[in-house]
């Protein structure tokens, strides 16, 4: 079937297989390698990406349920080589090590805030039970993102 | 040092990118060029933990839609290949024969695309015959059931067969008023990097070429080489997704690649999925102790005595060594105690291996000290915190011996022991705990104490670099080492440029590729900082000097008269700064002299023995056993540090991980060796809700034994706060008569402890 998606601002369209998961759609046909798979349960959260605004897991999600919808993954979110306040709020905070799941990570912390600007310390922690890292211990991450709401 | 970048809380460089594009892990590999057409790989697995293989029937399989090719050992002629560590323990890549644990690699299916695989992976009968099961260590260790027949024994590794002494009677704490014993477990956990494992191969101009998520490519290498003589392989290492320990070494499904992209005539690319790496990936831990511990009334410990049986899981791989290589030899912990005895049995069962995990048989030595300690404690009556300075090994600044005959470097365990107890206000957390204990309270407060040693760089002692100045002045460090989230680019490059003075930003690193770097011992064991660092250490230096002398002859001056000016990366005759050398241009005139490079092998004094002492707080729910971890204050020394962000990020991740292992994390068999935690929603991978606010109170105690004054942290966190939060759990509790409770302290353990 064919899939039409548009991804960080770029029209995608691809013939694919029912079954072909969004976070497949987008490393194996957009090319877009920065979405990790860390898991194959809907677990990690590695994969987590914006679909029309909103921070979904892309392998919870078939790519034909995205068609006609728009995507941003972590490659979309600079802008003119300016890193958004949360890569920057990573970087300050030393909120990532190894870098798998940094990209699910600021995805899901950034749709986070979208939904609570202001979040308390549990909040964010409650906000991030989906997105599992195992390098930072996720003190650095909390903070990375408490930080980014401050601005 | 003035105006020095070392210890200054420096950025990573290494962020940028894997925040805006993410890291080019082994699977991101789009557009390697030699991969170009590469088809997929997808393993077979038992499905039985232990059983005879009658056969194997691929006809079936064959015929599924993108199937180019499907291998088994006998295919392939496989031979088999003998454990390091005890020659009567054999098996093939790919299992003959015999199937020894769930999840182990039977035959390998080569698709077009990669989902074809795993469809056709269910089309593969495998004929079983299937055998006694043995999961339970003890069982193995008495079963006439051998899983390794010509080993001629479950027991694959013992620390007297290895000539350490044997553990005595009763008459070993003859002097003691008190003596307490204890059987403790040390669960079984998956150590779960994010990424797992992946691996891609190309045979180009009849030389293997082989990428793979590893910590160490040069040890890849040499295994691969082993396997395939033929094979000559170069190893390349992209970005690793985390290793823990845990990708040291290369697998079977790994090292069986080369031949089969041989077979099939094409590159190949594989890719577990989380479910089989939760199988398949080496797990950690997994020791059984039994401890005795003896002493007077008045709080001194007079003799302890360990006996581990350690579970080696299904292959005899490091995991079996840990416990008389590392467990042993840190049994007596921070302790002056003057008797110790330690045997050692690892014994081979139905499960998954077991390899290094996050402090590989130094947690294991630290927890069964510490609980042995709480116990104690609980005996006399004692509090934790003063059972444990009645005991610590006074200050040394000298090697220090123990009873069990390791030596220590240096040591200061009461100043630790006080900071943490302070920053914790330990007396104000004890007075809250007897607050709720008096109103019974329904919630109650647990504090545990730990107090650890471990040993970092143990088992090696040096490790290579080399730097090389390019004309445009910029410069390439090439490290042994091998980076998968600790921030080598970083640190490597401030070394690297605190000595020449060339800007941190015009410094790369390069490591994890077999024929640029041919000698590299890779990451592991704490190891990286104080070997690697310290070899950028010191080729820097001696680049400098090679420099000078390079600058003196352009400047036409005697070497003792050039200095280097840090500031503007230029030499100049001292006092006449107008005229100098950048470190572009000496480079260029190096050009026939094959540039301006030095390599360095650095070779330290010793492994180093990183301390601290933790504070655990928890909050017990009687009521359902729940646990909340409420917090850690932690003091960790490391030596001197070279960058306190780092530290920091290492430390933090170390006590997720020995928080989990206290409270979550256990990777389960049922009594047929089947899986009940084989993927992660099953598996209780730590999450943010769960890890503790932390608190982390510096200390540092530099160590003689490397010019940078380091010593290792990647594992003191796990190390230190596991113990101090299983103690914390039972404290709690132990108003209600509760002297122990293993780990993970569930709510149903923790609920049955309170109500038996």
């Amino acid at each position: 079937m064919k899939v039409s998606i548009t991804i960080n601002g770029s029209e995608h369209s691809h013939e694919v297989e029912p079954r072909t998961l969004l976070v497949h759609y987008i490393r194996e046909h957009a090319h877009l390698t920065g979405t990790n798979i860390g898991c194959d349960t809907s677990s990690c959260g590695a994969c987590t990406v914006h679909l029309d605004g909103e921070a979904v897991k892309s392998c919870t999600i078939l790519a034909a349920q995205a068609d006609g919808g728009s995507v941003t993954t972590i490659e979309g979110l600079s802008k003119n080589g300016e890193m958004h306040p949360m890569q920057k709020a990573f970087m300050d905070n030393h909120g990532l090590q190894c870098g798998f799941c940094t990209p699910g990570m600021v995805m899901a912390a950034i749709g986070l805030l979208n939904e609570n600007p202001k979040p308390t310390e549990d909040e964010v922690r409650l906000g991030l039970e989906g997105n599992l890292c195992r390098c930072t211990g996720y003190h650095n991450i909390v903070k990375s993102v408490l930080a980014a709401a401050k601005k | 040092m003035a105006g020095s970048i070392l210890g200054n809380r420096v950025l990573r460089k290494e962020d940028p990118k894997f925040l805006t594009t993410g890291g080019v892990y082994v699977d991101d590999m789009q557009n390697e060029p030699l991969l170009q057409g590469a088809a997929h790989v997808t393993f077979v697995r038992s499905q039985l933990a232990h059983a005879i293989i009658n056969g194997i029937d691929i006809s079936a399989a064959l015929e599924a839609p993108g199937v180019i090719a499907i291998h088994t050992a006998e295919s392939l002629n496989l031979a088999p290949e003998a454990s390091s560590y005890n020659p009567g323990v054999t098996r093939t890549l790919l299992a003959s024969g015999r199937v020894r644990y769930v999840g182990e690699p039977v035959a390998v299916i080569v698709t077009e695309q990669a989902n074809q695989g795993e469809d056709a992976a269910d089309l593969v009968v495998i004929d079983y015959e299937p055998l006694e099961v043995l999961v339970d260590l003890e069982h193995a260790m008495e079963s006439s059931t051998l899983i390794y027949p010509d080993a001629g024994s479950n027991v694959a590794v013992d620390s007297t067969v290895w000539g350490m002494p044997d553990v005595t009677g009763d008459e070993f704490f003859a002097d003691c008023d008190v003596v307490v014993k204890g059987r403790y477990v040390n669960q079984r956990v998956a150590p779960c990097p994010l990424e797992v494992r992946g691996s891609a191969v190309a045979w180009v101009d009849g030389r293997l070429y082989q990428w793979i998520s590893t910590q160490h490519a040069q040890g890849v290498r040499d295994q691969i080489n082993k396997s395939d003589a033929t094979s000559n392989v170069r190893v390349i290492t992209p970005d690793v997704g985390g290793g823990f320990g845990a990708k040291i070494s290369a697998y079977p499904e790994e090292i069986v690649l080369g031949r089969v992209a041989q077979a099939v005539g094409r590159p190949l690319r594989w890719r577990e999925t989380r479910s089989e790496s939760m199988l398949a990936l080496g797990h950690g831990r997994a020791q059984l102790q039994y401890i005795t511990i003896g002493g007077s009334r008045d709080g001194k410990v007079l003799a302890y005595r360990l006996e581990a049986i350690q579970d080696s899981g299904a292959f005899v791989d490091v995991g079996a060594v840990l416990a008389p290589a590392c467990t042993r030899p840190m049994s007596s912990g921070v302790y002056a105690i003057p008797k110790i005895e330690c045997r050692t049995k690892s014994v081979v069962t139905n499960t998954t291996p077991i390899v290094a995990y996050r402090g590989a048989g130094r947690p294991e030595a630290t927890a069964a000290i510490e609980r042995a300690m709480d116990m104690f404690a609980a005996e006399i009556g004692m509090d934790a915190a003063e059972v444990r300075r009645k005991n610590l090994i006074p200050k040394f600044m000298q090697p220090h011996s123990t009873a069990i005959g390791q030596e220590y470097d240096v040591g200061d365990y009461e100043v630790a022991l006080d900071k943490v107890l302070t920053a914790a206000n330990y007396s104000a957390l004890r007075k809250e705990q007897a607050a709720r204990r008096q109103r019974g309270d329904r919630h109650q407060l647990g504090i545990g104490v730990s107090v650890y040693v471990e040993i970092t760089s143990g088992g090696t002692n040096h490790e290579d670099a080399r730097i090389e100045v390019l004309p445009d002045g910029r410069a390439i460090v090439y490290t042994g080492t091998s980076p998968h989230g600790q921030g080598h680019v970083t640190a490597w490059s401030m070394i690297a440029s605190e000595h020449t003075g060339i800007p941190m930003d015009k410094i790369d690193v390069v490591w994890g590729d077999t024929d640029i770097i041919p000698d590299g011992l890779g990451t592991y064991g704490s190891r990286s900082l104080q070997l690697g660092g310290a070899a950028v250490h010191q080729t820097a230096q001696k680049l400098v000097e090679l420099a000078r002398s390079v600058a003196a002859s352009a400047l036409e001056a005697a070497d003792a008269d050039v200095v280097l000016d840090k500031s503007r990366g230029a030499f100049h005759v001292a006092g006449t700064p107008a005229v100098a050398v950048t470190w572009g241009e000496l480079s260029a005139r190096r050009a026939t002299e094959g540039g301006l490079a030095i390599a360095e092998r650095f070779t330290s004094g010793g492994a180093t023995f990183p301390f601290g002492a933790h504070v655990a707080v928890v909050e017990v729910d009687t009521e359902t056993g729940k646990v909340t971890h409420l917090k850690q204050v932690a003091c960790d020394d490391a030596g001197t540090v070279l960058n306190p962000l780092l530290l920091e990020g290492q430390i933090h991740g170390g006590i997720a991980q020995g928080s989990a292992q206290a409270l979550l994390e256990e990777f389960v068999y049922d009594e047929d060796g089947n899986p009940k935690t084989g993927n992660l929603a099953e598996y209780a991978f730590i999450s943010a809700v769960e890890v503790p606010r932390i608190e982390l109170v510096s200390m540092e105690t530099p160590t003689p034994r490397n010019p940078l004054g380091a010593k290792g942290v990647g594992e003191s966190g796990t190390i230190g706060s596991t113990p101090a939060v299983q103690s914390a759990v039972v404290d709690a509790v132990s108003h209600l008569g509760v002297r122990h409770i293993d780990m993970p302290t569930t709510p149903e353990r923790v609920w049955r402890a309170i109500n038996q």
